[in-house]
């Protein structure tokens, strides 16, 4: 096992494909993940869906169970108009979760550990939130930034903060994810390398290793737990941005 | 922690935190773009609509399960309603031709009845004749009976039969 914390979210290059304006372009590990991710959510919602059971099995309950719950998510929270983004909140929730979730396995690699990936993603929502909401609203979009029933003398301060919370939306979105998932990963890393260096310093080293190995267990219990829970935080933030496109008059 | 850990695969030989090295940038924004746009691809035009058109088939399954149920449930309702109705029309058919049967008896029986009676009056009245006539001809035949004795105990007395005349006279004096 890598005993440097950091070493688990390298990239490495697989395979040079072609460059563009001196760029190289690479099949990475990272690319692998993304490969093994989109795979397997489609073998979930396509492949166990193939029977279309009025009584599904477990496979198709797992895939029927993740389309209501996802679908109940952006309905409570970007009402029905939301409903025309489903699809987007759906991928990219099944994404970040197979991301996180297939990170925890040891030696696998966790996409969502790389800024740029979370990134990318919270600007193609921020993007999609500022086109739709001029796109429906027009100009009226505009009054997302300005809150009603506030004094006039205040109100150019509070559109000032409200412009800069909505631009600093696509930071906290995706650092959210990237922090929560780096954290995580070298903490159940750090707490690994304790039980690999006590259990090769003798006896006494074998019983101290337990500590942290015990600690490695209730972690991983824990970053489950985070997996799913960022993943969902990722898409209700996601929803509630896009019911700002929906319904800018707050 | 310790520097010196396998690098060694790596020929690319990266510099500083492995999610900053901006030099795997383009790739990573190339796969991402790639495979977020397949999977949305997927999950918006096979997925999604597969899962949604099974909760359709489901809810319009169990949406006509629930209408047949219902039919049936009319229609036994409609079933136990025919048989109540017949059972209480063959009642009713029954206690007419009850009725109409005891009636028509107890018509039959009056009439017979009365034929009886008339019967029995006709042979009343027949009987009732033929005694006045036994009556009538037995009176008749009592005068000529004291005639005849009349004249015998004459003839024995005297000797000689009283002329017819006379018997008949006496006998005409006598009976008032």
């Amino acid at each position: 096992m890598q005993l440097n914390p950091i070493e688990q979210f390298q990239i490495h290059n697989m395979a040079p494909l072609f460059s563009v304006g001196g760029q190289q372009f690479h099949f990475t590990n990272s690319a692998l993940l993304m490969l093994i991710i989109v795979v397997l959510i489609s073998l979930l919602l396509i492949g166990a869906t193939v029977p279309r059971a009025v009584v599904p099995g477990r496979l198709q309950s797992i895939a029927e169970m993740s389309y209501e719950f996802v679908a109940k998510t952006v309905r409570d929270s970007a009402g029905t108009e939301g409903m025309r983004f489903f699809p987007f909140v759906f991928t990219l929730f099944m994404f970040v979760l197979f991301a996180n979730v297939i990170g925890l396995i040891p030696y696998s690699f966790t996409v969502t550990s790389q800024l740029i990936v979370t990134a990318c993603l919270a600007l193609l929502v921020f993007f999609i939130v500022v086109a739709y909401g001029f796109w429906k609203n027009g100009l009226h979009f505009l009054n997302l930034f300005v809150p009603k029933g506030v004094p006039k003398l205040i109100l150019p301060a509070i559109v000032l903060i409200e412009i800069l919370s909505f631009l600093s939306r696509p930071v906290s979105h995706s650092v959210r994810l990237f922090a929560n998932m780096l954290a995580g990963h070298i903490t159940l890393q750090v707490f690994a390398g304790f039980v690999i260096m006590l259990a090769g310093a003798g006896i006494l080293g074998i019983f101290g290793a337990a500590l942290p190995f015990i600690m490695v267990i209730l972690l991983t219990a824990l970053e489950l737990l985070v997996a799913f829970l960022q993943a969902y935080v990722f898409a209700i933030l996601t929803c509630i941005y896009l019911n700002d496109a929906i319904h800018p008059g707050h | 922690m310790a520097e010196t850990t396998a690098h060694t695969e790596q020929p690319e030989t990266p510099s500083g935190f492995p999610p900053f090295q901006s030099e795997h940038f383009p790739s990573q924004l190339l796969w991402l773009t790639v495979f977020f746009v397949l999977l949305y691809i997927l999950m918006s035009r096979i997925a999604l609509p597969r899962i949604g058109s099974i909760f359709e088939e489901r809810s319009k399954r169990i949406g006509d399960d629930l209408a047949a149920a219902e039919r049936l449930k009319e229609q036994s309702n409609a079933a136990h309603a025919a048989y109540e109705k017949a059972l209480a029309d063959a009642r009713a058919r029954a206690q007419g031709i009850a009725n109409s049967t005891r009636e028509q008896q107890a018509a039959e029986a009056e009439a017979v009845h009365k034929r009886l009676e008339a019967q029995l009056h006709d042979r009343l009245a027949a009987a009732e004749q033929s005694i006045a006539a036994t009556r009538a001809a037995a009176m008749g035949n009592v005068r000529s009976i004291a005639a005849e004795t009349a004249s015998a105990i004459v003839e024995r007395l005297i000797g000689e039969a009283p002329p017819e005349h006379e018997i008949a006279a006496a006998l005409d004096a006598g009976k008032n």
